[in-house]
């Protein structure tokens, strides 16, 4: 297959970047959308030419570490897929193809596709610790928990921290991220007694990052890779406002 | 490493892959381009630096290699079998080696760390 | 009411009812305030989200992800402000200078006002589109209200679905219907 790629380049976060086109052939449709970078940044190497720098680890849609905005898309347009496990079969031959790091004022870039999330890690260290009891391991059914509740707060847990959610938002809120850490543990007895400081802790490190306010719009929902459900939000508020009225 | 320092190891071949290793270290030092430059990010300094490290450490299992007259475990060579059975030479080599680096060209010095089995008796493992 | 073509007698008396109920009106200011509220929030907060992204996409594919309506909250607001200024200069600010601080049962003749300024087909078509804003604005401004403030259970998330598309196709499409039974003569 052939691929008409328009990338953003941008030496680092002082300096403005710009779209830069790049043409490549002969690829093959089974190949991730990342091993298709490889393969151009081999080509530029071969032509002295700086690669571009990209963020990748597991390429096994596990990590978060990938991060690319392709065609108006994060993590492009296949649905509940990262971008290590979009495939070039998502494409037509021929096909022009843009590809932009995530964009947000939270997310500086730091070389061409390559932002700096830590701000997510500021609001998960923000989180703090879970208190639990120490010694022999619990006996698994010594702290009940409800089915449905476990499962909800698994399904949670299966945020990956990649930031897709922040890049699909029109107002780049860290809502579904933050609602998503905040529900896996709202919902289960494990780290009840912190549960409100961590909160207003998340939710006020949140803010101070410059991520921007949710106003309900869903699109990250619609492109979260894990399927982190919009109901999270709704706890998370719910978490929020009830932890305001009852702290002290 | 795949044709001398692979499954099954002879002393000629893990020779002749330690020179390979240095003429290819020296080559690598030599003649390896890292594009970008050193004021901004770069990803490819960080492969460039894998690299290096694979070579060490390639060349780190050939000098164990070499110097591990007995076949054990995974590590097989094809001096010491019998009819293809691992055959392991406990009073000689019954210690985990640490290597210690002195310098590109100076031989390494080999720590030894005894192995000492108090409730198991050594025994010649056998799947016939 | 007005449909009741009795030449706005009982128009006039709900209208006098509805604002004569302490209850009404009570109601009224704790909506209206919460909405004054929410909105003026929102401004504050439009300008943290703008700012949230200071560099901006080069191509992006908004359709794709999520409601347009969703995404042109403050452009249909914005809209339904100029309809709320105009709609106020024709019935409510006249009406009040009438009435001054005290007089609040000499009211002008809103029904017959009404029946004036409805003739005019640019007014007309000013309402019917001001109402449609109102419909787009409320179909996802209801849910989001519920949302916002937790609450989102999947027991009780299809009612609130329900009410929330029904009240916004009840709400604009009666206060369309004035101007338009008006204006193609069907009450007079
Ligand atoms: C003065 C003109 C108006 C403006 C400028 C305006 C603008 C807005 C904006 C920008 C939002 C925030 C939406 C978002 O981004 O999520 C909003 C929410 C909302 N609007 Fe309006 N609007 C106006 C009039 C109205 C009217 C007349 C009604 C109802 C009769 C209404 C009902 C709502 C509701 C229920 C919400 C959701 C509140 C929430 O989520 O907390 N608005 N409006
Ligand atoms: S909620 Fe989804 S999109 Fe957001 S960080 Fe987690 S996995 Fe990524
Ligand atoms: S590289 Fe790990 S999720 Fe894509």
């Amino acid at each position: 297959m052939k691929f008409n790629l328009k990338v953003w380049r941008q030496k680092n976060a002082n300096t403005p970047g710009k779209l830069v086109d790049y043409s490549i052939d002969n690829i093959n449709g089974d190949m991730s959308f990342l091993e298709m970078v490889d393969v151009l940044n081999d080509n530029l190497v071969r032509q002295g030419e700086d690669p571009i720098a990209f963020d990748h680890d597991c390429r096994e849609g596990i990590c978060g570490m990938c991060s690319m905005y392709i065609n108006g898309r994060a993590h492009g347009p296949q649905h509940a897929a990262t971008t290590c496990q979009l495939y070039m079969r998502s494409f037509k031959d021929g096909d022009t193809v843009y590809v932009e790091p995530w964009r947000a004022k939270a997310f500086p870039v730091i070389k061409d596709l390559v932002t700096d999330r830590s701000a997510f890690d500021r609001i998960i260290a923000k989180g703090g610790f879970v208190s639990v009891n120490t010694g022999q391991a619990q006996d698994a059914n010594n702290l009940p928990v409800n089915k449905a509740y476990a499962e909800k707060a698994m399904d949670a847990a299966a945020c990956i921290g990649c930031g897709a959610c922040v890049a699909a938002c029109p107002n780049s809120a860290a809502m579904l991220f933050v609602s998503a850490k905040i529900s896996q543990l709202a919902l289960l007895p494990q780290g009840e007694p912190e549960r409100n400081n961590r909160a207003i802790a998340m939710v006020n490190q949140m803010d101070e990052d410059g991520f921007g306010n949710c106003t309900n719009i869903g699109a990250c929902e619609a492109e979260c890779p894990k399927e982190i459900k919009l109901t999270n939000i709704a706890r998370l508020n719910r978490e929020y406002i009830a932890a305001s009225v009852i702290n002290e | 490493m795949w044709e001398y320092c692979g499954m099954a190891r002879t002393e000629e071949g893990l020779t002749k892959a330690l020179d390979l290793l240095k003429d290819l270290r020296e080559s690598f030092w030599k003649e390896v381009r890292v594009p970008g430059s050193v004021s901004e990010f770069n990803p490819e300094l960080d492969k460039a630096g894998r690299v290096a490290d694979f070579i060490e450490l390639g060349e780190l299992m050939v000098i164990d290699a070499l110097n591990r007259n007995e076949s054990c475990g995974g590590h097989f060579r094809v001096e010491y079998q019998d009819n293809g059975e691992a055959k392991r030479d406990d009073d000689n080599y019954r210690y985990a080696a640490a290597w210690e680096f002195k310098g590109v060209d100076a031989e390494p010095a080999l720590h030894k760390e005894e192995l000492v089995y108090e409730n198991i008796k050594l025994q010649v493992r056998s799947y016939k | 009411m007005i449909w009741f073509n009795d030449g706005g007698e009982t128009f006039s008396n709900w209208g006098q009812f509805y604002r004569n109920q302490p209850n009404n009106s009570c109601d009224g200011t704790c909506s209206g305030g919460r909405l004054y509220y929410s909105h003026c929030r929102w401004l504050m907060l439009w300008k943290q989200n703008r700012d949230a992204r200071p560099v901006k996409y080069a191509y992006s594919n908004p359709p794709a992800k999520s409601k347009w309506y969703s995404r042109s909250m403050g452009l249909l607001g914005t809209l339904l402000l100029i309809f709320l200024v105009i709609h106020s200069a024709h019935f409510w600010i006249p009406n009040r200078m009438q009435q001054g601080l005290t007089d609040w049962h000499n009211e002008i003749d809103l029904y017959g006002r009404m029946l004036e300024v409805f003739k005019n087909p640019l007014v007309v078509s000013i309402y019917v589109f001001g109402c449609i804003s109102l419909f787009w604005h409320l179909l996802h401004g209801f849910k989001s209200a519920f949302q916002s403030l937790g609450v989102n259970h999947t027991k009780y998330n299809q009612t609130i679905e329900y009410a929330g598309i029904a009240f916004s196709v009840v709400i604009p499409l009666l206060f369309a219907l004035m101007p338009i039974s008006i204006y193609f003569g069907l009450v007079n």
